[in-house]
């Protein structure tokens, strides 16, 4: 015999793994018998095939390769005798998983297996069927597990009932061969069968509707008569534990009851009884009982119930909450969640018991609890929650903190009713936590001052004041430094003080102190320190006096290496210098951006981000949130405008919503710099020969947003004067070819077999770079189409504004049309003709379909 | 349902995994890791359910050894502490006093058992006499094909 074969027992083995002291050691002795085990199976050694797969195994579980081993599972698993096809079939669970094809081979053995007279055999079988098999073993296999289903040995019984509920999973289909056979399971009376069977029957209820259906007509009375048996039955020492006789049966029935119950009133009302029972009288002193109470709990707010049972539902939920365990109070959380939309009077009650479990040790609590009381908020008692919310975060964990200040900032928004609040919570909130907090969240809390004049004052005292004490919170000290510079002189003139406060003096100094202060801080960011500067230069206009020591603060970064503040601190300081007559309208009081046109657009831009993010989130109605077909009016956040903000910084709050556009167009719209990217993505996307240029524009202010519209300010921005100026110059060239007449005779932009596709042509007199355009989109085939988007790329020198469709349902042989409107700006109109790249997608018989086409036929004067 | 089992030791090693999902080797490697950090480093009195992945994971600590399992959202978390514990009554019947070394040794065993309390990830059986009665069998069947074979070749070899 081979000296080298593998001679060591599995023990030994195992205890010369452990012994080693080191990870080369165990290497090591691991590297020995491996390729012991190798050279035993290539010389086909059956004495010893048993131990080399045990020993395999652990060495798997250590976590080396083992796939020298797989072929040798097969063989012993095709071997005759017992303990090989055992020590087989567990090494084929161990080392394979279902993705591999070696899979396949076994399929044969494990036909012949399920028709073994052995019983033991044909269980190790199906055990092995029902924790590994792969479709196509589902698909070949499951005819032999059906016949299974029906042999009088339970314990096959039970073993084929489970492997049935993985073929039902992997291939739905075969649910209904099953259902026949489950509902007869039903009617067995041991314990261990029953489980399966109902288990069975609930997976075929959540893969098939005709199954739900025909158990609830068939099989509602057998399961109440079980559980009643179970619940009513003396004690059972085989079945019993901490006094109850099988817990496990109890929670499998009252699932598939609430399966069964769920949207049924009929149903729901024949086992009202047995759940009150169940909810009665199980005792809940001891996990298991806990554990009943709590499906039963969750059956009850699954069905239809009474008013009664569902008020017994939530009592039972409430003495969870008052539960020492955690795992109860955890549980209990849980569920409250769900009962809240079923009852949330009921849920208020316990609002002061959520509320410590905010506080509780344990993090899983914490988080559960805050989700809770995040959805008990409503206007009465929003003060107080946010009170003890605000108390807590003082003391919370930091990384509780980020997400209980999102919630705490999302409640303050939604239910303030009074400015004065809001304003409070928000300073105390920026000073507890500021760093946690969002940039849009406090860009509200300035539109929101901005448009308080009233509270404007009291707004930049109290700012003034939090910021002493608290200035190491970034959004606290960006939000004081733009109050300051806005409303300084409300500050140090005590303007518009409220019965509350307390009598402050601030000087001007004291005022000009805290700007300097913040610039010369080593921890400032360069976003703080630009708005710094221009805080600055408006003091220095609301305080004349102090404009010389502004005036020295701001050259001392006239040398700066970051090339923003040196540009801002040189541009300010000639503005101080040279240009006083006009510095005064330039710092002037920001315009007020209108709250409620704010607020539609952030709500809309962030429901739009939230659909593209959760789509099984329900959007309410804004038909134009719908990013189906065309673009909808995405918001950019305003207030990149109005907060002076270096362009540089814009891409992160503007590219939210451009992602809208660059997703469907796939055309860099965010800036320059991805100009590039974008034209490869384009390459990709259409595929139809060179890459048009996308249209890419350098400011994310202009127009493809409508967006000139709603700013009243004309911002000095860059890229607004490049395109006054490229539509000046047009104008004043005057090279106009041609008739502007508005009327354009209209185009087959796109004419294929299966689709047509007209264009109609609006212009406005005085908008000759404007052009509107009315697509018509007709079917030309004989079958409908679904999910149809339309989508259109044009040069650079052209923007396109795509309003969203009437649908996306094309019925066939033009039935019906779909119509898309959208605007096209020449900006080299009169020298360029339009152009454009179009790709229809749409889905016809459940097959995608795409076409592509470049329209060239556009008439002139476009 | 259960997605997998994880037995863990408090240093972190794998005493036992059994997968009802397909998790490639790869994956299931940077899952045990993953868990182990999370499960081993929570304090005594902490629940025993932790939120992973959008999974739950429950878990018990049994002297030297923690017990996972990965469930669904909308499970029943309660009930996995209860086959839990039912799993490790039945170990502790088979073995008599089960400890941890007993599981390293008869890791096989302890496979055999767990399939004969799970398989699909769902529960097979309540009865712990039962669970217990079948293993018996099985193994008296495996004892005596082995003392055939032992006589057998005895007899081939002494007629050698």
């Amino acid at each position: 015999m081979n000296p080298f074969s593998s001679g060591t027992r599995l023990r030994d083995m195992i205890k010369a793994i452990r012994a080693c002291k080191t990870a080369a050691e165990e290497r090591a002795v691991v590297r020995k018998e491996c390729a012991a085990i190798r050279s035993s199976i290539s010389e086909n050694d059956q004495d010893y095939s048993h131990r080399n797969i045990a020993k395999l195994m652990f060495i798997h579980m250590l976590g080396y390769p083992t796939h020298f081993g797989q072929m040798e599972c097969l063989k012993l698993i095709a071997s005759a005798g017992f303990p090989e096809k055992r020590i087989g079939y567990l090494g084929l669970m161990l080392l394979l998983d279902e993705r591999q094809e070696v899979l396949m081979l076994v399929t044969n053995s494990l036909k012949q297996d399920l028709g073994h007279t052995n019983q033991y055999i044909v269980g190790l079988a199906l055990c092995a069927l029902g924790n590994i098999c792969s479709a196509e073993m589902a698909r070949d296999l499951a005819p032999e597990v059906e016949r299974l289903l029906l042999t009088r040995d339970p314990n096959i019984k039970k073993k084929a009932a489970l492997c049935s509920i993985r073929i039902i999973r992997k291939v739905p289909d075969l649910a209904e061969n099953f259902l026949s056979p489950a509902t007869s399971l039903l009617k067995e009376k041991h314990h261990g069968v029953l489980i399966a069977g109902v288990q069975l029957c609930t997976d075929l209820c959540k893969v098939s509707e005709d199954a739900s259906n025909h158990l609830r007509k068939n099989c509602t009375e057998g399961l109440v008569r079980i559980l009643k048996d179970i619940c009513n039955s003396p004690y059972a020492p085989e079945y019993d534990i901490a006094g109850i006789t099988d817990p496990f049966l109890h929670i499998r029935v009252l699932r598939l009851l609430r399966m069964l119950g769920h949207g049924d009133a009929d149903t729901s009302e024949y086992i009202n009884d047995i759940l009150a029972q169940v909810a009665s009288k199980t005792e809940s002193n001891k996990n298991a009982g806990n554990a009943i109470l709590y499906e039963c709990v969750e059956t009850i707010m699954g069905i239809e119930a009474t008013s009664g049972l569902r008020v017994l539902a939530i009592n039972i939920l409430g003495r969870f909450l008052s539960n020492r365990d955690n795992n109860i109070r955890y549980v209990a959380l849980n569920m409250l969640m769900k009962a809240i939309s079923v009852d949330s009077q009921a849920v208020q009650r316990h609002r002061t018991t959520i509320l410590e479990c905010v506080k509780d040790s344990d993090a899983s609590i914490r988080k559960r609890a805050l989700e809770l009381v995040f959805l008990l908020v409503n206007d009465t008692n929003a003060k107080p929650l946010t009170k003890e919310l605000v108390d807590y975060l003082e003391v919370s964990d930091q990384d509780f903190k980020g997400d209980l200040t999102s919630k705490i900032c999302s409640i303050i928004e939604k239910f303030s009713q009074e400015k004065k609040w809001y304003i409070d919570q928000m300073v105390k909130v920026l000073s507890l936590a500021g760093n946690y907090v969002k940039d849009n969240v406090w860009h509200a809390l300035i539109v929101a001052i901005s448009n308080a004049p009233d509270l404007q004052g009291y707004s930049v005292r109290s700012l003034y004041k939090a910021f002493q004490l608290s200035s190491e919170q970034v959004s606290l000290v960006q939000v004081t430094i733009w109050c300051i510079g806005e409303y300084g002189e409300m500050l140090v003139n005590n303007v518009g003080v409220l019965q509350v406060e307390e009598p402050m003096t601030v000087t001007e100094s004291d005022a000009v102190d805290v700007l300097e202060s913040c610039l010369t801080h080593h921890s400032t960011d360069i976003t703080t320190q630009s708005m710094c500067l221009i805080a600055l230069l408006k003091l220095s206009s609301r305080f004349p006096p102090s404009s010389g020591r502004v005036k020295e603060i701001i050259t001392t970064h006239i040398g700066s290496v970051v090339l923003e503040l040196q540009q801002r601190a040189i541009e300010f300081n000639s503005i101080i210098q040279r240009h006083q007559n006009i510095k005064s309208s330039l710092v002037e009081r920001m315009p007020v951006l209108d709250e409620s046109t704010f607020i539609s657009k952030r709500a809309g831009s962030s429901q739009a981000n939230i659909s593209t993010e959760k789509s099984n989130q329900q959007l309410p109605s804004g038909a134009s949130l719908k990013l189906s077909n065309g673009v909808a009016k995405p918001a950019a956040s305003p207030l990149v405008d109005l907060l002076d903000l270096s362009l540089d910084d814009t891409p992160v709050p503007t590219s939210t919503s451009n992602d809208f556009l660059h997703d469907l167009l796939d055309v860099g719209l965010t800036n320059s710099s991805s100009s590039a990217s974008g034209t490869d993505i384009l390459m990709d996307l259409l595929s139809i020969g060179t890459p048009v240029q996308s249209n890419t524009t350098p400011e994310n202010g202009s127009s493809i947003k409508g967006f000139n519209d709603i700013l009243p300010i004309a911002k000095p921005n860059t890229a607004t004067v490049q395109v006054v100026d490229l539509l000046d110059g047009l104008a004043s060239n005057g090279s106009h070819p041609g008739a502007q007449s508005p009327v354009h005779p209209s185009i087959i932009a796109y004419q294929s077999s299966t689709l047509k596709i007209t264009f109609s042509f609006t212009k406005q007199p005085d908008k000759p770079q404007v052009t509107q355009i009315h697509a018509t989109f007709m079917n030309l085939s004989s079958e409908a189409y679904t999910d149809f988007i339309f989508q259109a790329a044009v040069p650079k020198f052209i923007q396109l504004h795509l309003d969203p469709a009437n649908s996306n349902h094309l019925p066939a042989s033009g039935n019906g049309r779909i119509t898309q409107t959208f605007t096209i700006t020449n900006t080299q109109h009169g020298q360029k003709p339009l152009a454009m790249r179009i790709r229809i997608a749409y889905k016809v018989s459940n097959q995608e379909r795409l076409e592509q086409g470049q329209i060239n036929n556009f008439p002139p004067g476009l | 349902m259960i997605h997998f089992v994880i037995l863990l030791s408090r240093q972190g090693k794998v005493r036992l995994t059994k997968w009802y999902s397909p998790y490639q080797q790869k994956e299931r490697a940077t899952v045990i890791r993953e868990l182990s950090g999370l499960i081993l480093s929570r304090g005594p009195k902490l629940c025993n359910f932790v939120e992973w992945k959008g999974y739950k994971v429950v878990y018990r600590r049994y002297a030297s050894l923690y017990f996972c399992m990965c469930i669904d959202q909308d499970d029943n978390e309660l009930e996995i502490l209860e086959i839990i514990h039912h799993f490790v009554e039945i170990l502790d019947r088979y073995f008599g006093s089960v400890c941890e070394l007993d599981l390293i040794f008869n890791f096989h065993k302890a496979y055999y058992i767990l399939d004969e309390i799970l398989i699909a990830g769902e529960l097979q059986e309540s009865s712990k006499k039962t669970v217990a009665r079948l293993i018996a069998a099985q193994d008296t069947m495996v004892e005596t094909a082995k003392e055939e074979a032992g006589s057998i070749s005895n007899m081939i070899s002494q007629a050698m």
